[in-house]
This record gives structure tokens, C-alpha cells and sequence, in this order.
């Protein structure tokens, strides 16, 4: 079986258990994604590594339509506010392009991964986006 | 007060792609235009500016000085992504402020050509994976990790709001772009000077929904100059120069603080909001006091935002705004009767100064078929992503003495 590795090194791939790792403020409580020499936030310099929920809302969202050649469009590009803190961009991986109200902000949704992508020596990268669940716009 | 600055000469290139001009034939033709509307040769400004940002490194003020005039003064380089012409106007004014110089030359310029989608490399997906970059990213994440691509950015930051607010939807944003092609008419600088019905704007292809082509703005080439000095300086010159100066009431640049969202998309809220708060208590007026405003719809979608960050409507009311007419050229604001970023166009470097440009040409009542009557106050704002935003506080001669 060929390797798989993240896309980002913020996706955990954890067999059958992927999740989203942030680096959270132990001062102020901000998280991160992205390797810090300190925090944006409040200066702090210690950090501790935070599991992030898998489930949350949509926040915003394009449709994009035009894109540099060879990424495949239409694609859905979203905000998704994440249950329990931090705000994360990712892909919706499903749902109807044709009708953006289908990704109205407040539709909740749940991590999936899919891969990405395949290098010259055969290993798979895998990325992560987000499934809808049920409209949750009233 | 002592301490303010004036500016006492202002010129624009038309916008457009121009082909055979490079950056130095641009901004030498804006510093001319500039330096002729203000009555002075070259040999007078005692400091230069110039923003451009695709040649940061390789020093435009100094090569512009090798042919309009290397008098050995003081030249500054200001590179602030979209803000940058604002930020050298501001640089110069801190040095007349600082007292280094009584007169100044700011230019903003821009080569861009047609340039296509900006912001984003290309994918890079053969090689060996290998983690790299702050993210770890093993190959390009654009398209899968969702988007940088300038439309795509500023349409989710556009479905934010809409998403928060009722009566915003593509709708709201599309009027923002027949307003603005529909003022461009009337333009002899703008890049594009055709209008629009809503159904062919939100009928034109989609880039970035809710953004068609005709709701994001053009690349292309451009100048913008203008000339300023200090009180004590301006009451040396002519009765004709102090009759058509205008005073800078509040130049006010702030950056975006951190918020939970910085993970996900820029924020260009913050920044304009706490610019024009800034901007107003220095300048001592309120958003309802402004005859015009010059605003940074490089998206159509952006546009709406800064209403509400401007306060040029009720908070939460910028569908409101568009809807009843608030922006138009007969309405209550005027805003963006250049044609905007959208149909003018934006040169990166230069937008910055063609806002000002364009605002001081109304104080003046010298913009001839676009003029918006009587016009004494009028603000200038930019937005570069990253974030920085900048506005200026423009006020007519007789308004501010």
C-alpha cells in the first residue's frame, strides 16, 4: 500500500480518526494553525497542540468559477467556524453549485478528507474539507 | 494648524494599458502634469515619494529622478500592497510634519498590463512531497484547501456580511457595479467607460460567485502625482494656488489586529474601521459631513462592506444603502463618481493617489462633467490586503480656513 501523508501538517490523519490540530495560546488562548514564533495575539511565546472539533457552520463561501489552469472548477471555497472555537478555510466537498443557497452561512457541516493528490514516487496526499450535514438555515 | 498640509497640485494618467510606456514614462508624465498644475519646476520639491509595488526593489523615485530632474533631494520607495500610494502620501506629509522639507512630490504608478488572476501561484504538483512552508503543505493547496485568488477572497468576505445582515444578497453587490460602470461614462481617465444594466452585470461570466467579471476590477497601467507643502510654505504662493489648495484634514493608516478569522481570510473590516475613526476625530467631522467619497471596491462585494466601515449608513444598512440610491452621484454620498477601482481601474501603486487626485479635482469644481456640486469635504480610502488601510480627509480652501 502506498504511504499517505497530510496535505498540511495541521491535518492529523490518526487511521479512521482525522482531525484538525491547532497550536493554542497558553497565555491568551488564541489558536493557530501555522508554525509561530509567537502569538499573534497577545505576544505569549508558549503554545500547547489542541485538537479541533470536527463539526461546525459555514461562515462564508464562494463559488469559484475561474482559477489558475489545472485546478479543477467549479470548487467551493469556504469559512467554516468550527464548534467549540477557531475559524478554519476549506473546501465544501458536497452540496450543488448550481444553488449557493445550499451553502448559505449557518449550514452545518463535518470534517472528511479526501486525497489529494499523488507524487512521483506514489505517495498520496490527503486533504480535508467539509461535509453538509442538514440545512441548518431557518 | 501649523502642522497641516496642503496639497497644491494633482494629476492622473488616464488608466488604461498602454503598452509601449514604462513605469518611468508613466510617473514622469504624472510628476510633470503635477508639478505644471502647481505652478513649480522640479528644482523646487525638497523631497519625492514614490509607490509602486512590482518594482519595490529597484528603485523608481531615483530612476523617475534620472529623467525629470536629480536635484539630489531626499527620494523615498513605499511599497504597501494596495495602500501604497496613500502610504507615500503619508510619508511625505510626516517629513514636511518632521520639518525636513517645505515641499513634496508623491507619485504612485503601476505597470500591470493584462496581468489575469493576481495573488496566487501556480500549482506545483510532480514533485516528491515534501512539507514545506508555515502550513507544512506538501504540495499547493489552491483549489483544495479553498482559495487566494483576489476574487474568490473578497466574494466570501462580501457573503460574510451577507450572511449577517438582511436585504444583502448578489443582487446588493451587482448594483454596486452598474454604479460604478455607469459613473465611468462621464471619465475621460478611466480605464472602461461603458455602462451596464444589473441583468448584463450579473449575467457576465462568473469569476467568483457572487463576483462576475463586470464586479471585479481590470489590471492596467497608470500615474498619479501630487504636490505637497506646508502651511507656512503655502502662504507664500500665489492667491490663485491658495485659492485652488486643499488641505489634508486627517491621513490615517491602520493595520488589521489579530482576530480568530486571521486563520481563515484577511480581515478588511478592522483596518477601515479603525482608520476612519481615527480619520474623523482628526479631521473633526462625521460621515455625514462628506460631499464625496473615493472608495476601494476593487471587488463589488468590497464596496458594500466599507459602507457600513465608513459609516456612510446605518450599521448593518448597506443593502439599505445601495438599494435606495445612498451611493450614487445624485445621492446622499457620492461614492466613487470616478467610476471606482472597477471600471477606472487600478494600478496598484498609483490608486492610492488617484483617490486623492480625484477627490481634490471636486473640491476644486474642476471635474467638469462628473463634478458633484458644491463639493467641500471628501474622503479618500484603500485597502491593501494583509492587511492595511488608509484614508485621507480632504477639505477646499475656503471650508478649511
Amino acid at each position: 500500500m502506498s504511504a499517505r501523508v497530510p496535505l498540511v501538517n495541521y491535518l492529523v490523519l490518526d487511521d479512521g480518526d482525522p482531525h484538525l490540530l491547532a497550536l493554542r495560546c497558553d497565555s491568551c488562548g488564541a489558536k493557530f494553525f501555522n508554525r509561530r514564533n509567537a502569538c499573534a495575539s497577545c505576544g505569549g511565546r508558549g503554545f500547547t497542540a489542541t485538537r479541533m472539533a470536527n463539526t461546525g457552520r459555514i461562515r462564508t463561501f464562494s463559488i469559484v468559477h475561474r482559477a489558475p489552469k489545472g485546478i479543477p472548477v467549479p470548487f467551493v471555497a469556504a469559512v467554516i467556524d468550527l464548534d467549540n472555537g477557531g475559524r478554519i478555510q476549506a473546501n465544501v466537498l458536497n452540496g450543488d453549485v448550481l444553488n449557493p443557497d445550499t451553502f448559505w452561512p449557518g449550514t452545518q457541516v463535518r470534517l472528511a478528507t479526501f486525497d489529494a493528490g499523488t507524487d512521483s514516487a506514489g505517495t498520496v496526499a490527503v486533504g480535508f474539507g467539509y461535509e453538509i450535514e442538514k440545512e441548518a438555515h431557518v | 494648524m501649523s502642522d497641516d498640509v496642503w496639497i497644491i497640485g494633482a494629476a492622473m494618467t488616464p488608466f488604461g494599458r498602454y503598452g509601449g510606456k514604462d513605469v518611468i514614462d508613466l510617473a514622469s508624465e504624472a510628476a510633470q502634469l503635477a508639478l505644471g498644475d502647481a505652478g513649480l519646476s522640479v528644482t523646487e520639491i525638497q523631497v519625492l515619494v514614490v509607490g509602486n509595488v512590482a518594482q519595490a526593489d529597484k528603485m523608481v523615485a531615483q530612476r523617475l529622478q534620472q529623467q525629470i530632474g536629480q536635484t539630489g533631494i531626499p527620494a523615498f520607495n513605499v511599497a504597501n500592497a494596495c495602500a501604497t500610494g496613500a502610504s507615500a502620501l503619508r510619508f511625505a506629509m510626516s517629513e514636511i510634519r518632521a520639518g525636513n522639507a517645505d515641499m513634496g512630490l508623491v507619485v504612485g504608478v503601476e505597470v500591470m498590463g493584462k496581468a489575469g488572476l493576481i495573488g496566487i501561484r501556480p500549482p506545483n504538483r510532480d514533485r516528491i512531497f515534501e512539507p514545506a512552508g508555515r502550513y507544512g503543505a506538501v504540495m499547493s493547496v489552491e483549489g483544495l484547501l479553498g482559495t487566494g485568488t483576489m476574487p474568490g477572497i473578497f466574494a466570501q468576505l462580501g457573503v460574510e456580511y451577507a450572511g449577517q445582515h438582511d436585504g444583502v444578497g448578489a443582487e446588493q453587490f451587482a448594483k454596486v457595479a452598474v454604479k460604478n460602470h455607469d459613473n465611468s461614462a462621464l471619465n475621460p481617465l478611466a480605464q472602461y467607460r461603458k455602462r451596464y444594466s444589473l441583468e448584463e452585470v450579473m449575467a457576465a461570466p462568473m469569476i467568483s460567485w457572487p463576483n462576475t467579471n463586470l464586479m471585479c476590477c481590470p489590471t492596467g497601467d497608470g500615474a498619479a502625482a501630487v504636490v505637497v507643502c506646508s502651511a507656512a510654505r503655502l502662504r507664500t504662493m500665489d492667491p490663485d494656488t491658495r485659492r485652488r489648495a486643499v488641505k489634508i484634514s486627517a491621513s490615517a493608516i491602520q493595520t488589521a489586529p489579530w482576530t480568530e478569522g486571521d486563520a481563515a481570510l484577511p480581515d478588511i473590516n478592522a483596518a477601515t474601521r479603525l482608520a476612519a475613526a481615527a480619520a474623523y476625530e482628526a479631521a473633526g467631522i462625521g460621515p455625514s459631513d462628506l460631499d464625496i467619497v473615493e472608495l476601494h471596491d476593487c471587488f463589488a462585494t468590497a464596496e458594500l462592506l466599507h459602507y457600513d466601515n465608513l459609516g456612510l449608513c446605518e450599521p448593518g444598512g448597506a443593502g439599505d444603502f445601495i438599494d435606495s440610491g445612498g451611493p450614487m452621484r445624485n445621492g446622499r454620498t457620492p461614492v466613487n463618481v470616478s467610476g471606482g477601482l472597477l471600471s477606472k481601474g487600478h494600478p496598484l501603486g498609483a490608486t492610492g493617489v488617484a483617490g486623492v487626485f480625484e477627490v481634490v479635482t471636486h473640491l476644486r469644481a474642476e471635474a467638469g462633467d462628473r463634478q458633484v456640486p458644491d463639493a467641500k469635504v471628501g474622503l479618500a480610502h484603500v485597502l491593501g490586503l494583509g492587511t492595511v488601510a488608509a484614508i485621507h480627509v480632504l477639505e477646499r480652501a475656503a471650508n478649511a480656513a
